[in-house]
């Protein structure tokens, strides 16, 4: 059987097209202005490459932020809309079968999914729209610093010495950071503090749903290295990351659409 | 050759004021306040607990030259020294760092003494939005707290937030309140939960065409939204008045009047000054303590 799962997120589409269980194309782009729009590039791109066209998809199932967008909207018609964390969590537990905690960290949201036996959510908490706890605060920090985003994990890995940042809200500090530049900082050292403080804040959230081992990182967040340093020391625990981590969400969707009833 | 448009909206004037028909030698305990805020400080100087001198400027890099200067640019016309100052007390977010202050107090009971003194002793709820937090505070007739809620950790709902916003719409921080009334019928609010997605929400409507009219409204209504989130939790009861840098806000306060179904306190005192009016009224008492009047 073949279906796809479609993840629109905050920042990006993203999109899996499965059968019998393997990955046969995945594709992904930014949001732009229109977001059903931005989702029927990719879509119809990883149709194209898998050799296949709507109808031979079976069913299309939708998650993310923007779901809505494509639930029943042609060209796509995405049959069903299903949560972000029940997604997560069946993805995870597809590619890591011993996974009990799901962390995903998005552009706009950061997760934390306790998972039970066949990728079943147990509990979870979200930490709604605080761009101190989810992708968008590195984005935020690396304007400030004047450094390119996909530049900040690698400079922060290259910091000699920890400085705290009091700060908890992104705009708040962002005014810590240009007071940190003011006073000399290295670069290194501002962009290792900003991870610590984003690894500090997304554990403290994981946290209360409590962290047992396998523990998964997804999303878009989890492609920063620099980030994986401070959040498996706060959490003192190894964390896998899958090959593609800002894929698990739709990987999940299509597998729910594959699992899912007739009708 | 475009020029580059290099104005900045969020800078909220500085202004400084002396009270003229008062004169400090005829007076037995000069006191002062000062606060030193997040994102703005303000110094006080009290004769008898009248009001005498102010003034209001943005808080520098360094919370000890700025509260040096604030103190030094209120007495400027007056005459006055900082030796001559009988009591200086400090509060704010920088409270510690006022050199010459004896004693510092913090903001909450600084606001509602500040509260109590410009709109009397029937106020019991006291809104304070300050550059960098949000404060509910209830309090006596004789403006003793009594309890109070604040939000610290958030830009949402702040001055600085409003600051942010300023410069998105290129819209000077003291015309953006009559701006954001000047729609005709009101938007849904933009996120209010944190300034970085109320700004890219903001962002795309203004893609979308709206006027700034609309999305200043947008804006404003979802930090009234977050502001009335956090009175109702310590409880509002009459009079309800406002201080800090947003009570000049009227599309801020308006919102907030509205949902609350309650109208605030009109100021005859520049309602920035509460804290550092507050803090001035403690050195007062402070002072006949010290020297044994109380």
């Amino acid at each position: 059987m073949i279906t796809a799962g479609i993840d629109v997120g905050a920042k990006s589409v993203k999109i899996v097209i499965l059968k019998d269980g393997d990955v046969l194309e995945q594709a992904k782009t930014l949001v732009g202005f229109d977001v059903l729009k931005s989702a029927i590039g990719p879509f119809e791109n990883a149709l194209e490459k898998a050799g296949l066209s709507r109808n031979g998809i079976e069913r299309v199932f939708a998650t993310g932020m923007g779901r809505e967008a494509v639930h029943d909207k042609p060209p796509i018609n995405a049959e069903e809309v299903v949560s972000v964390v029940v997604a997560d969590a069946k993805g995870a537990f597809h590619i890591v079968p011993t996974v009990k905690t799901v962390i995903d960290v998005g552009a706009e949201e950061g997760r934390g999914i306790k998972v039970g036996p066949a990728g079943i959510v147990k509990d979870f908490v979200i930490n709604e729209r605080c761009a101190a706890g989810a992708g968008t605060f590195v984005e935020t920090m690396a304007r400030a610093l004047e450094v390119k985003v996909e530049d900040m994990g690698p400079l922060a890995l290259k910091s000699t010495q920890t400085i705290p940042m009091n700060a908890q809200c992104c705009v708040f500090a962002e005014s810590e950071v240009v007071t940190l530049i003011h006073s000399k900082v290295a670069k290194e050292d501002i962009s290792r503090a900003i991870h610590d403080a984003i690894a500090s804040r997304i554990s403290s959230m994981v946290l209360r749903v409590g962290v047992e081992k396998d523990v998964v990182l997804i999303g878009g967040a989890a492609l920063n290295p620099g980030f994986l340093p401070p959040l498996k020391k706060e959490l003192n625990t190894e964390i896998i990351v899958p090959e593609y981590p800002e894929y698990v969400g739709a990987l999940g969707t299509a597998i729910i659409a594959s699992e899912s009833e007739e009708g | 050759m475009a020029e580059m448009n290099t104005q900045e909206y969020w800078r909220w004037p500085e202004y400084r004021h002396t009270v003229l028909d008062k004169d400090w030698h005829n007076s037995k305990i000069i006191t002062a306040g000062v606060d030193v805020g997040s994102v703005g400080s303000k110094a006080v100087v009290m004769l008898d607990g009248e009001l005498y001198a102010y003034s209001a400027m943005r808080t520098g890099g360094v919370s000890e030259a700025t509260a040096v200067k604030v103190m030094n640019w209120a007495i400027e016309e007056t005459g006055l020294k900082l030796d001559d100052l009988h009591y200086v007390v400090g509060t704010g977010y920088g409270r510690v760092n006022v050199p010459f202050a004896k004693r510092t107090i913090t903001e909450i009971a600084c606001h509602a003494r500040g509260a109590h003194y410009i709109y009397g002793p029937t106020v019991r709820t006291v809104l304070d939005i300050g550059g960098q937090d949000c404060k509910a505070i209830r309090c006596d007739e004789r403006g003793k707290v009594l309890s109070f809620l604040m939000n610290d950790k958030c830009a949402a709902g702040t001055g600085r937030g409003l600051e942010v916003f300023a410069d998105l719409v290129s819209v000077p921080i003291q015309d953006l309140g009559k701006v954001s009334l000047s729609v005709d019928e009101e938007p849904q609010p933009v996120s209010n939960t944190c300034v970085i997605f109320a700004k890219a929400e903001s962002l795309a409507l203004l893609r979308q065409g709206w006027p700034k009219e609309r999305v200043a409204a947008a804006y404003h209504a979802a930090m009234a939204d977050r502001i009335v989130d956090l009175l109702m939790r310590v409880g509002v009861e009459k009079d309800f008045v406002v201080t800090g840098g947003v009570a000049k806000n009227a599309g801020v306060i308006e919102r907030v009047e509205r949902l609350l179904s309650i109208k605030s306190l009109k100021p005859n005192i520049d309602p920035i000054l509460a804290g550092s009016l507050g803090a001035a009224l403690f050195a007062k008492a402070l002072y006949e303590k010290q020297i044994g009047l109380r």
